[in-house]
Order: C-alpha cells, then structure tokens, then sequence
C-alpha cells in the first residue's frame, strides 16, 4: 500500500488531480453549511457581474440567483451522478463480463452480443431516449448512464478473465477443489483489479459529462441546480453574460480534467512496468 | 587463432538506481579471436546478455556503459556515435536470438527479411537480393527455398524460423556472429541441428561466433573457449577441454556439479500395487475451421496406456508437440479426455460427474512448470497452502498447524506463510509449489516441467528436495520433462512419447542404455554433451 501511494505521488499530474478533486468533494460535502439556502432562491438583481458585489463572489445569473451557490451545490449532483452510475455500470459489466470470459462458448457469445447490442447505440442518443421515456429524476439519469456505460466494462473484464483463466495459479485452485465462482471471485477477479480501478476512475469523469449535457438540454432534474443545467441556461444571454456559462463550464472542465490525471496516475501505480517504459 | 577480432577490456555496464547491485557486469576483460566459438556461460541474471547487447548498443534504457573498451576493426564500439553502429550491425556484427518467434516480424515473409538487411545497407539490386536471399536460405538448410521465401514467420516450425534468423545474420558475411541462447527455447533434436549449423557455417566462413548459454551441455558440444561468468563478473576462463574437465573456480565446479548426470540409477523394480492405470486414453483437439477453411484436428493423446505404482515415479519425456503435458492434464481432467479410463485406487476419474470430481480432486494434484504464474499473486502462502484443504473440510487452525509443518519440509522457513509470492525466488516459490501439492495429501503427484524454468544449480536443489521428499514419504510420481538428463536421475521407470503416442516404457536404465525405438535413440543421441559426459564417467 506505502508502495502503491510513493508510485502514485511520484506522478506530478495525478497529485495535482486530487489535490483539484479533494476541493470538490470537500465543497459538496459542505454545501449546505456555505449555502444553506437554496440555490434557486433570487437574491439579488439579476446579471450581477462577478467580484464586484460583497457576498456574491461571483455574481447572479439572469433571475437573480447566486452563481456560486449553484456551483457549489453542483458539485453534489455531477459526484453524485458520476459516483453512483459508475457503480451501477461496474455492478453490470463486471459480473457480465467475467462470466462471459470464464466460461466461453454459448455464454460468451451472448454476452458479447448483448454488450455488442448497446454498443451499437450512439451513448447520448440511448442516454436521451432513456431518460425522456422515464421521468427526468436524478435517480432515472443516474440509471440511463450507467446504462450506457457499462459496456466497455464488459469487454475490459472478459479481456482480462480470458487472459488469467489459463494461469497456472487457476489450474491449482481447480485441482484444489474449489467452485468455479469460488475461482473466478476469489483468484480470477482480484488480480483483474487494477485495470478495473482505472477504467472506473475514467468513467465517473465521462459520467459527469453525461450529466452536464442532459441537464443542459434541458433533460436533467427540474428540481436540482447542476452544472450542465446553468450552462443551459445562460446560453441564451451568452454574448451580453459569457461568464454565466464560462464559470460552471470551467467546473466541469477542471473535475473532469481532475478524474483523468488520477485515472492516469493510477495506471502508472497500478502497472509499474508499463509506465516505466512510457517515459 | 593469432589476432584477436574484438578486444574488451575492463567493461562495465551500469544499472539504474534501484536495481539489486550497481553493475550489470563489470571487470570484464576478454578477447574474441578469428575462427573461434567462444561460449559464455551464466545463470540469469549473471550479466551474460547484457555483455552482448552492449556491444551491439541494444542496452534497454538507463542501462549505460560505465567505462571500458571493445576494439573491433581498430575502433572502440563504445566510442562509435550512433550512426557508426548502426552501420557495423548486422554488417559486421551479426545477432541471433533466442526466440525466433518474436526476433522475426510476423507480417513479413521471410524473403523479404533477409533482403531488408541488404537494403539497409544499400547493397545490391532487388532482383540480386531475392537471388542471394535464395542463396541463404540454402545455405542454412532450409527445404525448398523458393517456397520458404515466400512463407511467413508463423508457417514456419522453431527450428525452421532459427535458421531464417541465421540467414538473416549472415546475409552480409560479418566477422562476428553473437548467439543469445539460440537453442533454448527449441527442442532437443531440434536444437541438435541447429548447434551443427552454427559450427558448419561458423567454419565455412571463418567467423568467429560469441555464443552466450545458461546449459554446460552446449558448451560442450560447440565451444572452443569458453568464459563463465557469476553476478557480473567473469569468474572463469579458458579452453573447453580444460573449463569442463579441470575447472578452477568453486562456482564453475558447482555448476558442472549440478548438471544431471547421464550416469543411469539402476532402481529395485517397483513391484507394489498401482495406483494409477490409465487405458486407451485418447484425446484430439479440433480448431473449428471457418466457411471455407476445413477442421484441423490434432492427436493430442493416442490411445495411451500405462501403470503407475505405488511410490513410484514415472518419467513422461518428449518433445513439444509430444502430448505429454496433455496427458498429465488429462489425469487431472484440467482437459477432458475424448475417451478411456484413468482408474485410481480402483475409481475411474473419468467418468466423475463435476460435482463428484471436486472431491476427488484431492486424489491427485500438480506441480507446475512456471513458478511465476502458478501461485495467485494476491494470495500469502498460508492462504495458497491452506485454501484446498479447508475447501475439502479440514478445521482451518489445523490446515494452519499442517501448512507450516510443510514449509519446513519442504525446507523454507516459517516465516515464509505470511509472505507473498513475489517476494520469493523462483526456486523457492516450486517449493511453494511443492508443499501445495502435498498439502492436500493425494495418492499421485503429477510434475510438468517442474524444474525446466529454473536455473541448473537451482534446478539439482529442487530435484534433491523431491527425491528426498518422493523416499520419504513413499510418494508416486509423474514425472513429466523435456530433459532426458533430468529425467534419468529421479525416475524409476520412463515412458517416451512421440506425437501423441507412447513409443517406449520401461525401467530408466533399460530405455536409456538399451533404447529399442528409433526415435528414442534420437532423442538420445541429440542430447548435447554427451560424448563429454560419457568420456567422463
């Protein structure tokens, strides 16, 4: 684990990555203690520029309501979001995947041809088509992309699976008597982590801009202030108030951007042998 | 043998910060004369390859030359820019290597890569490069040249692939052939021609060859000089006669110590009940051919018959390719055989139900060839030992008691069960391997290869353990190898296989003093060093 942590650090891009994701998460912990009212209460006069009136650092948006308590209640939803259905998505691929990779045959075909089946829809347009035929909630969103997702998943962990069933280790652990789910939870899944973990810390980064750009159109929780949603909104003013969408784009830019350094960093710590090569 | 072609004095390569010792090799001070094959002889990790890569400039990265010379042509190759090598290789200095399947670029046809090497050094007209490329092929023995040129990497067999490689190295006549364990990963027949090919072209174009080997067997089939080299440094250097017969340092007498003698044990005749008769046991593996491709089908196992005793140990040898490693795996049913019976103690395996068969799986367990692969990473060695039996419904403190008793049978110490695998060396992660097996107390215990990925000095460490191990406990034994030698010494009796089929079975000394197939003979005769070994003993 100390091991695990000095590799990760030695990567400059990654420490930075979470320094930017620990700043998240701590300002969506805490919304409700910085901005315990909510945030689609108007409070001041609308088209407030920011930094130039006390209390609202950066500013209000076209009906008055504070930029920054948006954003920081933002912050809950696209983690939540990107958190949640990344879950979900790995709850469904892996488990496919890997029974598709052990067992072969019939078993693999079907699951290939089911994952193939989801593949062969455009993400968004699925993800828009599925949370226009279920209400716009946040859980019904969450759902819809973890749907779409989960896919590549699948194909990750059968890669894998296929690769370590015929080890020697797994050839041991049969002749030892053990059941094939025994195998394939306990010998076959636990080496197949790393390139899970970093497949997963890559894809609450794609989750979240999934979320972003449904609530952009206008598809995300009425009831919730998200990123994707004040970007949607300030579109419309964008030439008299660019930095009503300039500010919550950023966000999103500098958290996505913040998940990618890790999952890159956690490659390297995860496959030393590559990553030396790499540089 | 008057002028020396390269001369290397004091070399030394250093490694990376981090690595076990701050030199791949040093202090190494040797010449390569004209016409001569100089063998350098090493276990991994002795710096053997690294000494060759250097002078070719294929160090991997962060591997740099620390200080000496190497004159060759009255340049020092250590001094050349980049582009000046660049010309020598391949012109001058020729490489071949150990596994031609990934030496050789698999989407071009062999012709097509001995011409590169003219081109690149902008030598003759196309049409000339095809005829000399024809040429070459020729020369290295390859049948029917027109149709080789033509063929690519995979359609050829190891053998066949070495001498394309071999072509290659020679296409523009160096002076200098360095061979990286040429032979190792190929058969023993196999290998038989390819040293002969080495030595015939070696002295037909007056080259001087630096072969570079871990097996003493080779040296002395081909060397003239040989250089054994230990951790970094040379420890030993001199003519072969004088290297293999009157060897100077401690770690070269070790080494030729460890080599499995050819001498034959003559064992009392295992008389006791069997415990494994397996009947007209078949297997054939078929690839499902596409539309228009038609099924292939190979005999993996062809109606093979035979009797294991009671403590007794059974050698399977044979090439790759022979089935023999399918039929350790057909026992174990890790493959499922087409048909015949695998009786033991009376129950016949093969008609288990899965859910009976993990029970029995007990009866009979494995040791494996790759120490790296064959224990689960994420798993101590408490937990790789302990995991079956408990699955079998021993109480977990006395799996625990019974897993630290064997590691100190199997001579490691108790500290070793809350280790990981990585953490071991490859001798000691077999006895890992060892005690796994018999933890789970079973009738027969199946070795494939169980010491072919170790080094020798290590490899006569682990075949001692199971010898000793194999008398005390009265254990019965597959014994399954490529290596005559390694088999004479542990077995009782030895079965030979040849593409599927048992050609030969009978008490070690009589198959190995007195062989009655053709193909045993071969196979006996292709073993390297054994007129030494004969002369010796």
């Amino acid at each position: 684990m100390m091991d695990f942590l000095k590799r990760f650090s030695r990567n400059k891009g990654a420490l930075l990555g979470a320094l930017i994701l620990i700043v998240v998460v701590l300002l969506a912990v805490f919304a409700p203690l910085i901005y315990p009212d909510s945030p689609w209460k108007m409070v001041q006069r609308p088209f407030l520029t920011p930094f130039s009136t006390d209390g609202f650092p950066l500013g209000t948006d076209t009906l008055g309501r504070d930029v920054a308590a948006g954003l920081v209640h933002g912050a809950r939803v696209s983690l939540i979001v990107g958190l949640v259905s990344t879950l979900v998505a790995l709850l469904i691929g892996v488990p496919l995947g890997a029974l598709a990779g052990f067992y072969g045959g019939l078993v693999d075909d079907g699951a290939m041809r089911f994952t193939e089946f989801f593949q062969t829809i455009p993400n968004f347009a699925l993800a828009i088509v599925l949370v226009a035929i279920l209400e716009p909630t946040l859980p019904t969103i969450t759902l819809a992309i973890a749907i779409v997702s989960w896919p590549p998943v699948a194909r990750l962990v059968r890669a894998e699976v296929l690769s370590l069933r015929n080890r020697e280790f797994v050839d041991a652990a049969r002749l030892a008597g053990l059941s094939n789910m025994r195998i394939l939870f306990g010998h076959i899944l636990p080496n197949a982590m790393s390139p899970i973990i970093v497949m997963a810390s890559l894809m609450v980064a794609t989750a979240i801009l999934l979320e972003s750009s449904l609530s952009f159109l206008g598809l995300g929780d009425p009831n919730i202030m998200s990123w994707g949603y004040m970007i949607g909104a300030a579109r419309t003013v964008i030439r008299n108030a660019w930095w009503l969408s300039f500010i919550p784009g950023v966000a999103i830019l500098l958290t996505v951007l913040a998940l990618n350094l890790i999952g890159e960093g956690l490659n390297d710590a995860l496959n030393p042998r590559l990553a030396r090569k790499g540089r | 043998m008057a002028d020396p072609v390269l001369t290397i004095r004091d070399l030394a390569i250093s490694l990376p910060p981090g690595a076990d010792r701050e030199f791949a090799v040093q202090n190494i001070t040797f010449d390569l004369y004209a016409g001569e094959i100089l063998c350098v002889v090493g276990e991994s990790g002795s710096g053997k390859s690294m000494t060759a890569n250097a002078l070719m400039g294929l160090l991997p990265e962060q591997v740099e030359v620390a200080k000496g010379s190497a004159h060759f042509e009255s340049r020092d190759l250590m001094q050349l820019p980049a582009h000046e090598r660049r010309k020598l290789r391949g012109d001058r200095i020729g490489m071949i290597f150990q596994e031609p399947m990934t030496a050789l670029n698999p989407l071009m046809r062999i012709g097509d890569q001995i011409a590169e090497v003219f081109e690149a050094h902008n030598r003759h007209s196309p049409a000339e490069r095809r005829q000399k490329a024809l040429a070459l092929i020729n020369e290295v023995g390859l049948p029917d040249p027109e149709k080789i040129i033509r063929a690519y990497p995979f359609q050829l067999s190891g053998g066949q692939r070495q001498r394309a490689m071999i072509a290659m190295a020679l296409a523009l006549d160096p002076a200098i052939l360095i061979a990286d364990e040429p032979t190792t990963a190929l058969d023993v027949t196999t290998q038989a021609q390819i040293l002969n090919l080495i030595k015939t072209i070696q002295q037909r174009h007056g080259m001087s060859v630096m072969f570079i080997t871990h097996d003493f067997g080779v040296v002395a089939e081909i060397a003239d000089r040989v250089i054994v080299m230990r951790y970094g440094e040379i420890v030993e250097a001199g003519t072969a006669q004088a290297v293999l017969d009157a060897p100077q340092h401690d770690y070269t007498k070790a080494l030729l110590a460890a080599i499995p003698s050819d001498t034959v044990p003559d064992p009392a005749p295992v008389t006791a009940q069997p415990v494994l008769q397996v009947r007209n046991l078949r297997k054939t593996f078929v690839t499902s051919g596409g539309f228009f491709k038609p099924k292939r089908e190979v005999k993996a196992i062809d109606d093979v018959s035979f009797e294991v005793a009671r403590g007794e140990v059974l050698g399977i040898v044979g090439e790759s390719g022979s089935g023999k490693s399918t039929v350790g795996r057909a026992i174990v049913r890790l493959v499922e055989p087409d048909s015949g019976e695998i009786i033991l103690d009376g129950q016949d395996m093969n008609t288990l139900t899965a859910a009976e068969l993990r029970s029995a799986r007990r009866r009979v367990q494995m040791i494996f060839q790759d120490p790296y692969a064959s224990l689960n990473p994420r798993k101590t060695v408490l937990h790789a030992l302990c995991e079956g039996p408990i699955v079998q419904g021993v109480p977990r403190d006395k799996a625990h008691a019974r897993a630290r008793e064997l590691l100190e049978i199997v001579e490691l110490d108790a500290g070793a069960a809350d280790r990981y695998p990585h953490e071991f060396s490859g001798g000691q992660r077999q006895r890992i391997g060892i005690a796994r097996a018999l933890a789970m107390d079973p009738d027969l215990i199946i070795a494939d290869e169980a010491v072919s990925a170790l080094d020798v000095s290590i490899q006569a460490q682990v075949l001692d353990l199971l010898r000793g191990l194999q008398q005390r406990l009265d254990l019965s034994l597959i014994f399954i190898t490529h290596d005559m030698r390694v088999a004479a010494q542990l077995c009782d009796r030895v079965a030979v296989m040849q593409l599927g089929k048992l050609v030969e079975i009978g008490p070690v000394h009589e198959v190995f003093l007195n062989p009655q197939q053709e193909y045993t003979r071969t196979l006996l005769a292709a073993v390297p060093g054994t007129d030494w070994q004969l002369g010796a003993a």
